[in-house]
């Protein structure tokens, strides 16, 4: 049993050293800025195409959900109050953080895990460069940065996909859907649905690069390190939108 | 030998690590003086390549001292490693080259990154072209790793591993894979950085033969050649065999092909 529980707990140590030690080296010399930079294009700029998508689609499978179960009560013109609450509130940074775990927690596993079985990350530290601050923190950093604005346009993508079914489908004024969802968001949603995306960019980082320096064993183990990366950055993503919402829902 | 006059460069003093409670090195107590030379020999899995990572300060070890240029790494942080990693150059066994960096800037890497050796770009570019005509590479500046054979790549980390003009080297199985001409190559490109900068080298490898010609040829820099090492130029070679994780010989080549020892022999025969 103790030795079952050894490996999980081992783990979550390292990740909580590696956490540590990338907090501490934001502030501390040297700053990879171009690497900062990088990253951001291939995890912001690459990741547009995805959530644009998911973003349009979301708000619109949520207007005709709510349209149909509105219309038992009459109340077809909440549409887009609910949209735009749903999504700035929870469905925005969710299913953003999802989408850039799936494609970038993955890719960072993957990328410092090949590095890590071929010795690049011994070879680094051999030739004087801390990898927490050459890899981990321009990683952590654009995320961070990234992720908040690609959520503002995941919602807005939303609210428009909404936009699109409420005025074909269901025939509403353009002016009082816009109106309405306007109205609707408080300063509170803004600012849990911008906290969320702060939130999850630890994980969807750290866990990345926790599973990339982790990795052991060749080829088969960088595979491995990349599904477990998806999968652990996933639940964790859930597990502390629960934890969030808990706190916001009570203020 | 006249190992008392020189400088201690590295000393192990019964380190012993263990992975999940199989024991990588077990006691393992050495002691390596400016300007010799190291073979190590073992099986796979016998804790080489663990020692050369323990050396570099790469691996904490669980118990025992590991003394390098004089100072206990064991207690030093990472910080502080790094300023002593300056002076040790090494060639992993794969090469450990950065596959996203170009030739140029592999080599380049430790001048512009190690703090204590850092130059300018200009300087930096000077000895990157000189280190890379040592192991006759120049041609290769601007190619990637992966467009290279296994034989240029190890002799690029070669490259890399000596343009800072370290004290000591660590080569971990440079011959690993190789065929016999191109171990040749590597063996004599090994040979040549010695003998020229009186580096003191430590070579991990799985081929006896790898061990002879270190111990028995030095590089003559006026014809440019190889030639058989006697008398007052020795070169101060010794011989280590390892078995899981525990020295199980060390000294001269004589005494290796004396030994009785059937593992120890194994090796020689070869």
């Amino acid at each position: 049993m103790l030795d079952l529980l050894k490996a999980p707990i081992l783990s979550v140590q390292e990740f909580f050293v590696l956490a540590g030690r990338a907090l501490r080296g934001t502030f501390r010399k040297p700053h990879y800025g171009d690497d900062i930079f990088i990253q951001m294009d291939i995890i912001g700029v690459g990741s547009l195409p995805i959530v644009v998508l998911t973003g349009f689609f979301t708000g619109a499978v949520l207007a005709l959900q709510m349209s149909k179960a509105l219309s038992q009560y009459g109340a077809v013109g909440k549409t887009g109050e609910l949209v735009a609450i749903s999504l700035v509130r929870e469905l925005g940074p969710v299913l953003t953080s999802l989408m850039v775990a799936g494609r970038n927690s993955s890719g960072m596993a993957s990328e410092l895990g090949s590095m890590k079985v071929t010795e690049q990350i011994d070879a680094m530290r051999a030739l004087g460069t801390d990898p927490v601050l050459k890899l981990v923190k321009p990683r952590l950093i654009a995320t961070c940065i990234v992720l908040p604005l690609l959520t503002i346009l995941a919602d807005a993508l939303g609210m428009l996909g909404g936009f699109v079914i409420a005025r074909t489908l269901l025939d509403m004024d353009a002016t009082f859907y816009w109106n309405s969802s306007w109205q609707a968001i408080a300063y509170n949603d803004i600012f849990q649905g911008l906290i969320k995306p702060l939130a999850f960019a630890f994980i969807v980082a750290l866990v990345g690069c926790h599973y990339g320096f982790m990795t052991t064993g060749g080829t088969q183990g960088v595979g491995r390190s990349t599904t477990r990366a998806v999968v652990v950055a996933s639940v964790w993503i859930f597990v502390l939108d629960f934890f969030i919402t808990r706190f916001f829902v009570n203020i | 030998m006249d190992q008392l006059s020189a400088p201690s460069i590295l000393r192990f003093d019964r380190v012993s690590l263990a992975f999940e409670d199989k024991p990588a090195l077990d006691e393992v107590s050495f002691e390596l003086h400016e300007g010799e030379t190291c073979v190590i020999l073992g099986n796979a899995g016998s804790g080489k390549t663990v020692l050369l990572k323990c050396a570099l300060g790469l691996i904490r070890p669980d118990a025992g001292k590991i003394y390098l240029f004089g100072e206990d790494i064991t207690a030093l942080s990472e910080q502080a490693l790094f300023d002593l990693r300056a002076r040790v150059g090494v060639l992993f066994q794969e090469g450990g080259l950065f596959d996203s960096l170009t030739v140029e800037e592999n080599v380049a890497y430790p001048l512009l990154n190690q703090p204590l050796l850092r130059v300018s770009a200009e300087e930096a570019r000077l000895r990157v072209v000189e280190a890379l005509e040592f192991v006759e590479l120049e041609q290769a500046l601007e190619k990637y790793p992966s467009e290279l054979s296994g034989g240029m790549r190890r002799r690029v980390g070669i490259a890399r591993a000596v343009v800072a003009n370290p004290a000591l080297v660590l080569y971990d199985s440079p011959t690993a894979g190789l065929d016999p001409i191109t171990a040749y190559t590597i063996i004599s490109l090994i040979i040549k950085e010695r003998d020229l900068k009186n580096t003191t080298t430590v070579i991990v490898t799985h081929r006896y033969q790898d061990g002879t010609w270190l111990d028995g040829f030095r590089y003559n820099p006026k014809s440019g050649r190889l030639e058989p090492a006697r008398g007052e130029t020795s070169t101060r070679t010794v011989f280590m065999v390892m078995k899981e994780g525990r020295i199980v010989f060390w000294g001269p080549r004589a005494e290796l092909e004396r030994s009785p020892d059937p593992y120890v022999a194994k090796f020689v025969k070869r």
